[in-house]
């Protein structure tokens, strides 16, 4: 049974799987390269352009362009839009999975700028970060004249291949469980046609 | 003072009762009663469109700022001895020295209440209520309810309101010849926050494909923030019932 050759590729093998092994302890030190302060000075940029969004007294249309362009460079639109769809996410087509994630980006742009909206006049404050072991939660508060603070919580991770937050929680509610509701209701009501879902996004 | 035992007798059991519903193993939304609560969901729905939110509007419009801001800290103020009777209950005696200044602050300074000059003072309400109470008394949430005229609720938060209405004091300090005024008021607050919160509300209510599933699990994920029961975002993620909400992104 013991051929030289097989010891060869045994050896090989064994190499092979050091480098392997290697690799694979390399990997959950690669998972949590995330530390506490870069989530928390990814948030700090997010928190920086929403504050000036909201306090520079531009137009609504101009408001959501900004928003939108907080989403896409700082969030995992694509990995929350994949979420929020649930489990048809695995049957839909590469091309329907991008349309669906660019009309959702600009679909959360317009519905969580107006909320955001709201907060003018008020800063938001970068609070602490705290690691949650597979993600890094942010905290922030809202100081809005007159009312108690209510708090902000961002959910950072590198998962995506770079440093993202993948939801926003106002109060305990999570944009994503949110969203996970009402897009699935959405697609239940359009029979689970996800081409009419996006189309209606865009206008939604 | 039998009359507060009595009570207190009488609002403990509700803590059993409260118990009456539970799920098998936990989820984050037990709702048994789906159909039954759909129908009560339309009918606030209705409620809302015809009576609710026109009343509101014109409260919010017409009644100036001032006024409406008066009413409400007024109100809010009536509430503060029920919720020091809650702290103490819960045993948390620093909020309920907390709630106690603020209560004094207001009613003296603020001119009964009128004007909230605790806030400022570093003195903001720390909210709390009889469902809170029973849920550190060890109450489980129970199912899911949609009541008629009063929206979400869990089972324990509705045993927790019927709580409140018999522990609070400032319901036994004024006859029921101050009634008109204790609930005046309570009812321009209603009006107060429905105006308020306009724009939410009306999204959720109208503009949503299922109105009635983002209504729960918005109010769901909001209770258990505020009782810190693990929802996402409260400072204890120990009993985290959201725990898989991540998966499909973090696997």
């Amino acid at each position: 049974m013991t051929t030289f050759s097989n010891d060869h590729i045994g050896r090989r093998t064994f190499l092979g799987l050091m480098a392997g092994g290697a690799v694979l302890a390399l990997m959950p030190g690669a998972a949590r390269a995330l530390t506490d302060a870069e989530a928390r000075s990814l948030i700090d940029r997010v928190v920086a352009d929403i504050n000036r969004i909201i306090n520079s007294g531009q137009s609504e249309a101009a408001m959501y362009r900004g928003f939108e362009q907080i989403f896409d460079r700082y969030a995992d639109v694509g990995a929350i839009s994949r979420s929020a769809l649930g489990p048809p996410a695995r049957t839909a087509s590469s091309s329907q999975l991008a349309a669906f994630g660019d009309a959702f980006g600009e679909y959360l742009a317009r519905k969580y700028g107006s909320r955001f909206r709201e907060f003018r006049g008020s800063d938001i404050i970068v609070r602490d970060a705290r690691d949650r072991s597979r993600y890094i939660e942010v905290l922030a508060t809202v100081a809005l004249r007159g009312q108690s603070p209510f708090s902000v919580s961002f959910i950072v991770s590198d998962r995506g291949g770079s440093n993202r937050f993948i939801d926003i929680v106002i109060e305990g509610i999570s944009l994503l469980r949110t969203e996970q509701v009402e897009i699935r209701a959405m697609l239940e009501r359009r029979g689970g046609n996800i081409d009419r879902l996006i189309q209606d996004l865009r206008s939604a | 003072m039998t009359g507060w035992i009595g009570r207190i007798l009488l609002v403990a059991g509700l803590a059993g009762l409260s118990a009456c519903t539970t799920p098998d193993q936990p989820v984050d939304t037990f709702d048994p009663y789906e159909a039954q609560n759909r129908e009560v969901h339309n009918f606030n729905r209705g409620v809302d469109s015809v009576a609710l939110r026109p009343a509101a509007t014109g409260y919010g419009t017409f009644v100036p700022v001032p006024l409406r801001m008066g009413v409400a800290n007024f109100s809010s103020n009536l509430g503060m001895p029920g919720t020091v009777v809650n702290d103490v209950l819960q045993g948390d005696l620093i909020d309920a020295a907390h709630n106690t200044f603020r209560f004094v602050l207001n009613t003296t300074l603020g001119f009964g209440g009128l004007f909230d000059i605790a806030t400022p003072a570093e003195f903001p309400e720390r909210s709390t209520d009889f469902g809170e109470t029973l849920a550190v008394w060890g109450a489980q949430e129970g199912a899911y309810l949609e009541v008629p005229f009063f929206g979400p609720r869990t089972e324990r938060s509705l045993a927790g309101n019927v709580g409140d209405l018999l522990l609070n004091p400032v319901n036994y300090v004024f006859g029921p010849e101050y009634a008109a005024v204790i609930y005046g008021a309570a009812a321009a607050t209603v009006l107060d926050n429905r105006y308020a919160l306009g724009d939410s509300l009306d999204q959720i209510l109208y503009d949503s494909a299922d109105s009635y599933a983002l209504l729960r699990s918005l109010y769901l994920q909001n209770r258990r923030f505020e009782l810190g029961e693990g929802g996402t975002g409260s400072e204890e993620t120990a009993f985290d019932i959201y725990e898989g909400l991540y998966d499909d992104i973090l696997e």
